[in-house]
């Protein structure tokens, strides 16, 4: 493992937590005036900025539009200063593509589209800094952005990656333990209904460990999913007592 | 760029303040509105710094990394700038959209540190001809809510202020083979002077009068402007006109004697929060986007 313990005897990782921790979650809503909605969120020390706008008429061409349900527009960007290397171009590389075009999978599976036939919604997500699990840290930016305006969903999305090391599931992977090789897995889920609505893995695993993987990354992603409801919560909280009406909230 | 369609009711309204120098935020024409900053947001930068005006929301990162000296300057480092206008400022700018602001905007940013007395690229020369350092100036906008340009340089201002480069060593061994040592204290490290780095001012030609620090609907109104870089001596580094509209020499010379007046009392008020923003060293608490 690279000379490199990723978990010691003791069974801590390099910063301490334990193989089932997550880091440590901040977040924001409503930080932007002129979007419909946004959201910030600091997962340890991966930044991410989401904004919504829409649903609205679709833009550019007609042939987008979809008769039944809106169409999700995604775009996946990072800040070339975000990593520890500096980017040379923040999106249209080959991995921000396909993270945008995992981020469109997720929430067409999540927002009611339905609802919304003939139109648009667009989401846009922003690394700010990156240290690991950087599609998970956009989806659940991405998730408070779209409750954010307003926009009905089935459920929260809440993503958490997790990976494999010396025969432990260890979740919410910081860069270091990104690097190290092993095999990563990447779960969006929505949590009240237990429904995968993403589900990636690279590298390779023993089928056998890869229940135990997958249980440790649903677990992590309903405490992601306790966090955002509690911030959420919160955040109503304070809006509602700021239009005067303190509600039942 | 993000605009607003004003009709001709409002811009009379927002026109006749400006007449009898009261905006309709309350400020007079020469008043910026509250500027926000805040340095070291993003740790994986050299220097980073975030800057707020009204609704106007722009992050800087500084990079520094090893490069080779230009072969028409062998003794000097150089600096790159970088403007991103993400999607999350308006959706016009999504995939390509934002990239002709940017290079325009990055243009601008060229020239106006395109002088001796802006940066010390001297001193971010570690071998002449060799290895120098390059620091790539990557901003990046998050909402444009009008006065991008002032905004830009405030923040580029204070994220070069933040910014620490470590000092590295040249060794040389018996034979002439140079190395490169780098220190292994990360808090040995060498900071720019930025006396010299210039502000832009963006002087709004509305009516009769220029106003400085233009919201998006008194940028609507207005049909031309001047852009004055000005650094905190007073010198002027470049200027611009900019819009539509034309503007006759007197008052190109009037908007001038404002900008730099404006930009002085700016770079004062700049460097003394930036002052006591490091003061407080580690006990400050770092509020990034967290309200």
């Amino acid at each position: 493992m690279a000379g490199l313990e990723l978990l010691s005897d003791e069974g801590f990782r390099q910063d301490g937590r334990k193989p089932g921790e997550l880091r440590k979650i901040q977040c924001r809503m409503g930080v932007f005036a002129q979007a419909d909605g946004s959201a910030y969120i600091e997962q340890g020390n991966t930044k991410a900025l989401a904004v919504v706008y829409g649903p609205h008429e679709v833009r550019g061409s007609r042939s987008k539009t979809l008769h039944d349900r809106a169409v999700v527009n995604c775009q996946y960007s990072m800040a070339t200063f975000s990593t520890g290397e500096r980017k040379r171009r923040p999106h249209g590389d080959r991995k921000s593509s396909e993270l945008t075009i995992h981020l469109k999978q997720t929430f067409e599976a999540a927002i009611l589209t339905q609802l919304y036939p003939r139109s648009q919604i667009d989401i846009y997500v922003q690394i700010l800094q990156a240290d690991g699990g950087n599609y998970c840290t956009c989806v659940n930016a991405a998730t408070l952005a779209v409750i954010d305006a307003g926009i009905p969903m089935r459920d929260y999305v809440c993503a958490c990656s997790a990976g494999f090391i010396e025969d432990t599931p260890l979740v919410d992977l910081s860069y270091i333990e990104e690097a190290a090789g092993g095999p990563q897995l990447a779960l969006a889920l929505l949590p009240k209904s237990d429904q995968i609505a993403l589900l990636e893995m690279n590298s390779r695993l023993h089928e056998d460990h890869l229940e135990r993987v997958m249980d440790a990354a649903s677990k992590a992603c309903k405490d992601v999913y306790a966090v955002l409801d509690q911030a959420v919560r919160e955040h109503l909280q304070e809006v509602t007592a700021l239009l005067g009406d303190q509600g039942s909230a | 760029m993000a605009s607003v369609v004003l009709s001709e009711a409002e811009k009379v309204y927002i026109l006749h303040g400006v007449q009898d120098d009261l905006r309709t935020d309350g400020r007079g024409c020469e008043d910026y509105r509250v500027i926000e900053v805040e340095t070291d947001v993003v740790s994986n930068t050299t220097g980073s710094a975030r800057v707020k005006i009204g609704h106007t929301d722009v992050l800087v990162g500084v990079k520094a990394e090893m490069g080779t000296p230009k072969l028409d300057r062998p003794g000097e480092g150089y600096v790159e700038f970088f403007v991103d206008c993400s999607a999350n400022a308006t959706p016009e700018f999504e995939g390509r959209g934002g990239e002709e602001l940017g290079t325009e905007i990055s243009n601008m940013l060229y020239k106006i540190f395109d002088n001796q007395s802006s940066v010390d690229l001297e001193s971010l020369c570690i071998l002449p001809r060799e290895h120098c350092w390059v620091l790539y100036i990557d901003v990046l906008l998050l909402e444009c809510g009008g006065n991008l340009f002032d905004t830009i340089t405030i923040c580029i201002k204070a994220a070069l202020f933040n910014t620490r480069i470590p000092k590295v060593n040249v060794l040389e061994d018996d034979e002439g083979a140079k190395e490169i040592e780098l220190s292994d204290d990360p808090y040995d490290c060498m900071r720019l002077n930025v006396e010299g780095v210039p502000c832009i001012v963006t002087l709004n030609k509305i009516g009769h009068r220029h106003v400085v620090d233009a919201t998006l609907q008194e940028e609507a109104c207005s049909l031309a402007s001047v852009l004055v870089a000005v650094n905190m001596k007073g010198t002027l580094t470049c200027m611009r006109k900019m819009g539509k509209g034309s503007l006759d020499p007197e008052s190109i010379f009037e908007m001038i004697g404002t900008g730099k007046r404006v930009a002085k009392s700016l770079h004062v008020s700049l460097q003394s929060v930036l002052n006591q923003e490091e003061s407080m060293g580690k006990k400050r608490q770092k509020i990034g986007f967290l309200r």
